[in-house]
């Protein structure tokens, strides 16, 4: 069994915690996303999903600085936000938790999206008729039938953030118990002498942390098909 | 069965190179929207669901408004109750088939009373399906769900989007006594949208006509059949008049069965009906042919003396005459035998129907009166 000592624990533990609360900070957002871009038409609404997937195809250091630039202590919202909420994200593991959301918000958007699209809209009028609510239509109908959907997306944002490496490091940089997650943990041993052993060593919990993850949402997977089936 | 609930429909609807322009109202328990595809019936239907918006005009139900564009009046679908049976059943995949049925049930205003469970599972005979799930029902058996879903949402109407037109033909005939049940036991008035004319003269009371967008003629099924100037809307082959008669008499020797009608008496093939049924027919006019002197050595049974009414104003080489035998018939003759027998409105002739061209699937089964 891998013993883990308390460097490799702290890293596993704000890896973790970092992944959780940018998925669960996502997820709101992402969901009313998606449902604008899959079901509303709107003006300027190219440029909108344009601007949704810019963190997929900018290099991630280029989200990183832009976070820096915006949400730093001197930055516009940064700034604002410290002011008036004695909220700060530079430096911080929030931080780090912000920046893998912004990485991982597109993934997740596109999971969802897509299920919306495959939802029949006929399906939802059918509950309208029956005497539902807009609201309790979405409840009992769309939300039920886009889990899978929401599942996929939560998984793959949870590995993205997981993973999280480039906008990071810019943004909150590499500070031990604060910021520095797996990935610049491993990053922070491959630049030290004698660091291989503890190299390895993180390389293969984040292996096992990925596959762990991946099985977890197989099985809810199947879960639900077999649920559909009966 | 009386019903008091009175649709009224005067709106236009336009999108792109579609529009529709409805005019018609009803009150009646079964009124059928009879028209080819893509005449507008389904719109129409939308737009009184509440799924799609006029673009002016008005849509009342009973005492309520639910649409006026003068007075800016929209109900959403949610608050119009109105019970809609869609073409492809729509059932809830992830829901059981309890649930399914269930679903309107919360949202039923507290000062309507609950439609009876346990009453409309036995109408439809759900009682063995309610633990499945849609994906395992067969097409029949979704509609019967979907039928009672709509019922269970305690609905002031029932629209139904040809429900059987996604069913094989031996299924079809499945799925017809259940419409006849609801249509006579449950008391809500049902709108029953169909291009097979069939199906309508075996169910409706009242019948609406749509062309190109448009209602041109609403009325009775029995009237709007008789009318010869909607030939061409009802269909070259399908035209015929439809008459009510009850059941007199049973042939068992012969096989035949003898109904009764308001002014005489027809012969037709055997229908296993109980004497006294009130049945609708439709008498296809191409089945119809007339004679100016009685025949006496003749293989048909039916020999009804008539007047001509009214004679199509067309140069085809087949006419259409209307005749009145107590009640509106229709023939279908050659214009030569037309010219040879110097028929004209007034002329004083004899119908010939033959008894193997009614039968079982040219009735319906209405209410007594």
């Amino acid at each position: 069994m891998l013993n883990l000592d308390t460097i490799e624990k702290e890293a596993l533990m704000l890896s973790l915690r970092v992944a959780f609360w940018s998925v669960t900070i996502c997820l709101p957002v992402a969901l009313a996303t998606a449902w604008l871009l899959a079901r509303q038409k709107f003006f300027g609404k190219l440029l909108f999903d344009a601007l949704v997937h810019l963190p997929l195809v900018v290099p991630p250091v280029v989200v990183g600085y832009i976070l820096l630039v915006s949400f730093g202590r001197n930055g516009f919202v940064g700034s604002f936000l410290f002011e008036n909420f004695g909220i700060s994200l530079a430096f911080s593991w929030r931080g780090a938790a912000f920046a893998a959301g912004v990485m991982s918000f597109p993934l997740m958007v596109r999971a969802i999206r897509l299920s919306l699209e495959s939802v029949d809209s006929g399906l939802e009028e059918a509950a309208k008729t029956l005497g539902a609510s807009n609201v309790w239509v979405f409840i009992t109908i769309t939300l039920p039938l886009i889990l899978p959907g929401i599942i996929t997306g939560i998984v793959l944002a949870f590995a993205r953030s997981l993973g999280e490496f480039g906008a990071t490091i810019t943004f909150v940089s590499n500070i031990p118990g604060e910021t520095r997650t797996i990935p610049i943990a491993l990053y922070t041993l491959i630049q030290t002498p004698e660091g291989e052993v503890g190299a390895i060593r993180l390389v293969i919990i984040a292996v096992l942390l990925a596959l762990g993850a991946l099985v977890i949402s197989e099985l809810l997977a199947r879960r639900m098909r077999r649920r559909e089936r009966l | 069965m009386t019903l008091i609930t009175h649709l009224g429909i005067d709106i236009e609807i336009s999108r792109g190179d579609f529009s529709l322009r409805a005019n018609f109202s009803t009150n009646h328990g079964l009124t059928a929207f009879y028209g080819r595809s893509g005449t507008g019936k389904t719109t129409l239907a939308n737009a009184i669901a509440g799924l799609e918006k006029p673009n002016f005009g008005k849509i009342v139900l009973g005492t309520r408004t639910l649409y006026n564009s003068d007075k800016n009046v929209i109900i959403s679908p949610e608050k119009r109750r109105i019970g809609y049976i869609f073409q492809d059943g729509r059932l809830f995949p992830h829901l059981s088939v309890q649930k399914n049925l269930l679903y309107g049930r919360r949202c039923i205003p507290s000062d309507i009373e609950f439609p009876d469970f346990d009453e409309i599972i036995n109408l439809l005979d759900l009682q063995d399906l309610l633990y499945r799930h849609p994906i395992n029902l067969s097409g029949g058996e979704k509609q019967r769900v979907a039928f009672g879903r709509a019922i269970l949402s305690a609905p002031e109407l029932l629209i139904m989007d040809e429900p059987l037109a996604a069913l094989d033909p031996g299924h079809k005939d499945e799925i017809f006594p259940f419409i006849q049940r609801l249509r006579d036991n449950i008391g809500v008035p049902i709108i029953y949208i169909s291009h097979a004319l069939e199906e309508i003269i075996r169910l409706a009371d009242y019948m609406v006509i749509f062309d190109k967008g448009i209602t041109v003629a609403s009325g009775p099924v029995d009237r709007i059949m008789s009318q010869l100037n909607l030939r061409t809307l009802i269909g070259h082959h399908e035209a015929g008049a439809v008459l009510q008669a009850t059941i007199c008499g049973q042939d068992k020797t012969f096989g035949l069965t003898e109904l009764n009608f308001k002014r005489g008496r027809l012969f037709v093939a055997g229908i296993d009906l109980p004497l006294g049924t009130s049945v609708r027919v439709r008498i296809r006019a191409s089945n119809v042919s007339l004679s100016l002197t009685k025949p006496s050595d003749t293989s048909i049974l039916n020999v009804l003396p008539a007047k001509v009414i009214e004679i199509t104003e067309n140069f085809e080489p087949q006419m259409d005459v209307l005749l009145d035998i107590g009640i509106p018939l229709i023939a279908r003759i050659t214009r030569r035998s037309l010219t040879n027998m110097k028929l004209q409105p007034g002329t004083a002739v004899f119908a010939l129907i033959k008894s193997t061209a009614i039968d079982r699937r040219s009735l319906g089964l209405v209410d007594i009166d």
